[in-house]
């Protein structure tokens, strides 16, 4: 039974493939940033061709857009208490986190496809994070720190789920509208499109966009990283300067 | 950080103030200030030791000019505080390595200001007493009367600190100066200075030159160190704290003069069991949130 059902679900996978297929688009490919910014957005469109061959559908299509940041290696640490004070005890580690995690769907995600393929295809925010090669293996407690993770960096706004990110322009033509926080760090961006109705997935593209921060905060920032000991250097070198002509200034006799 | 840039402008110069009035860095204050408006306790130590060269280049050079600072007594304590700078940083990326460099800083700010805080609280009684009573306080050094650890190998003679003793114990002063420095992000002038004063007996009018020579040579260290190991030191805010302590300070030393010395040390000994207590609230108080995330790489 339970390969049958296998089969049938690879079978769905895999046949429509030929008879949907699926183009999408970015508004921007490279998404410039100054310091002073307040966030801004990017827009995916999608289009849905069928070949003359396939019937149109009796459900309407839905789309799933999950777009992920530059990838670091995280760890996440919980307090607690040790006597009268509160300290850093458990931690677990996230080797292969996005910086930025956001997942637009047209409806509901668990409307949209079985848990059993939301899991295994990695739809949804929590299935992402709930994935098991998504932390190190470690004893004890695993569920926490996935929650902890999930709620701190949706505080930031780096991780979101939008269930009505995505519209449906025509039943064929949908865009959806990327948020990009002041916190999103710099780098590339995958921006991967499911296509599915009927709980199945009818097709999957991959797009990119690289994310660049300029201005005046960003190249001090580089600076600090790439040149720390000039940047140790001149930073003496301003404060001393800054010093000595307080003490010019201000001088008292 | 989006921080206010008005705010920082108004804390260095709150804080430059005080340090004018009393004297001192003020390190010990603004560090805490920052770390308590959020401010990550790394980028705040790192960015703070950039205040305090600044703040302490202004003294020296007018220490130097009134000829009021030991060179010898000087450059031995830079020797021990350099030491101690070079350990502090490499002990500051150990810990915060560990994930535990928030619990080191508290821990030390709490300990630190609690004890001296103490200290001057009972000092500046005791002398407040013994005034009202018509007794005199000053200072006196009496021929022969030496602490036993002055007699340690290695004697040498400080002529404009009256001082002949060993290096040992003054190595291992500003080698715990240089240390806590580092990893608090405060100069250590009211460390130093009582404990020039008070142990080795060196003259006031040396004393607060001296010690600012010091805090100048070995926070410059510690900047650029702090900046190569931890790249936490943040340009813009150190400017912005520069800038506020500038003219905090020159208020401060100003109307510090109408202030008199017994209670100016009261107050200062408050200040620091405040900044001591609020520190030990942190740690004790629940966390509304036990969990964090720190990186530790990025990918780009």
């Amino acid at each position: 039974m339970r390969a049958l059902l296998l089969l049938l679900v690879l079978c769905a996978s895999l046949a429509p493939a030929s008879a949907e297929t699926l183009i999408t688009s970015l508004s921007n490919h490279r998404v410039l940033i100054t310091s002073n910014y307040t966030g801004t957005s990017i827009a995916v469109f999608g289009a849905i061709e069928r070949d003359a061959q396939t019937v149109s559908r009796a459900t309407a299509y839905d789309a799933v857009v999950t777009v992920r940041g530059p990838s670091q290696y995280l760890v996440v640490r919980e307090k607690e208490q040790v006597g009268p004070v509160w300290i850093n005890q458990e931690q677990q580690k996230f080797p292969i986190a996005p910086a930025y995690l956001g997942v637009l769907t047209s409806r509901p995600v668990d409307e949209i496809t079985s848990p059993q393929l939301r899991q295994r295809q990695k739809i949804g925010l929590r299935a992402i994070i709930d994935s098991p090669e998504f932390t190190n293996t470690r004893e004890g407690a695993d569920r926490p720190f996935r929650d902890a993770l999930y709620r701190l960096k949706e505080q930031e706004g780096l991780y979101l789920q939008d269930e009505r990110g995505v519209t449906f322009l025509t039943p064929s033509i949908f865009r959806a509208s990327i948020p990009l926080p002041a916190t999103a760090p710099p780098g590339n961006y995958d921006v991967e499109v499911a296509l599915l109705a009927d709980t199945v997935i009818l097709a999957r593209t991959i797009t990119h966009f690289e994310l660049v921060k300029t201005g005046f905060e960003q190249q001090v920032g580089d600076v600090a990283r790439d040149w720390s000991a000039f940047y140790g250097l001149a930073t003496a070198l301003v404060a001393v300067f800054f010093g000595w002509s307080a003490n010019l200034i201000f001088r008292r006799d | 950080m989006p921080v206010s840039v008005l705010l920082i402008l108004g804390m260095g110069a709150a804080v430059g103030f005080i340090s004018g009035l009393f004297g001192i860095g003020g390190g010990f204050l603004m560090t805490p200030l920052l770390i308590f408006l959020g401010i990550p306790p790394a980028v705040a130590v790192a960015t703070q030791s950039a205040q305090i060269v600044a703040s302490s280049t202004t003294s020296s050079l007018n220490a130097l000019r009134r000829n009021a600072l030991d060179l010898k007594l000087g450059a031995i304590l830079v020797a021990g505080g350099f030491i101690g700078s070079v350990l502090g940083v490499w002990f500051f990326a150990a810990a915060r390595r560990a994930g535990q460099l928030e619990l080191v800083i508290v821990i030390s700010y709490v300990t630190l200001f609690t004890v001296v805080g103490s200290l001057m609280l009972k000092e500046s009684i005791r002398e407040f007493w013994t005034k009202r009573k018509g007794g005199s306080v000053r200072l006196r050094r009496r021929a022969g009367e030496h602490a036993p650890y002055l007699g340690w190998p290695l004697r040498v003679r400080f002529h404009r600190s009256k001082l002949y003793a060993s290096v040992l114990p003054i190595l291992g002063l500003a080698l715990f100066v240089g240390f806590a420095g580092a990893l608090l992000g405060i100069g250590g002038g009211f460390i130093m200075v009582p404990a020039l004063l008070y142990i080795f007996r060196v003259p006031t009018t040396v004393v607060v030159g001296t010690s600012q020579f010091q805090i100048v040579c070995t926070t410059l260290v510690a900047l650029i160190l702090h900046a190569v190991a931890n790249q936490a030191v943040d340009i813009v805010l150190a400017i912005l704290l520069i800038v506020g302590g500038v003219f905090g300070a020159q208020f401060g030393s100003r109307a510090g003069r109408y202030l008199r010395a017994e209670l100016f040390r009261f107050l200062l000994a408050l200040l620091l069991l405040a900044v001591g207590l609020r520190f030990a609230m942190e740690l004790v108080v629940h966390p509304d949130e036990p969990f964090s995330i720190t990186v530790q790489e990025s990918r780009v």
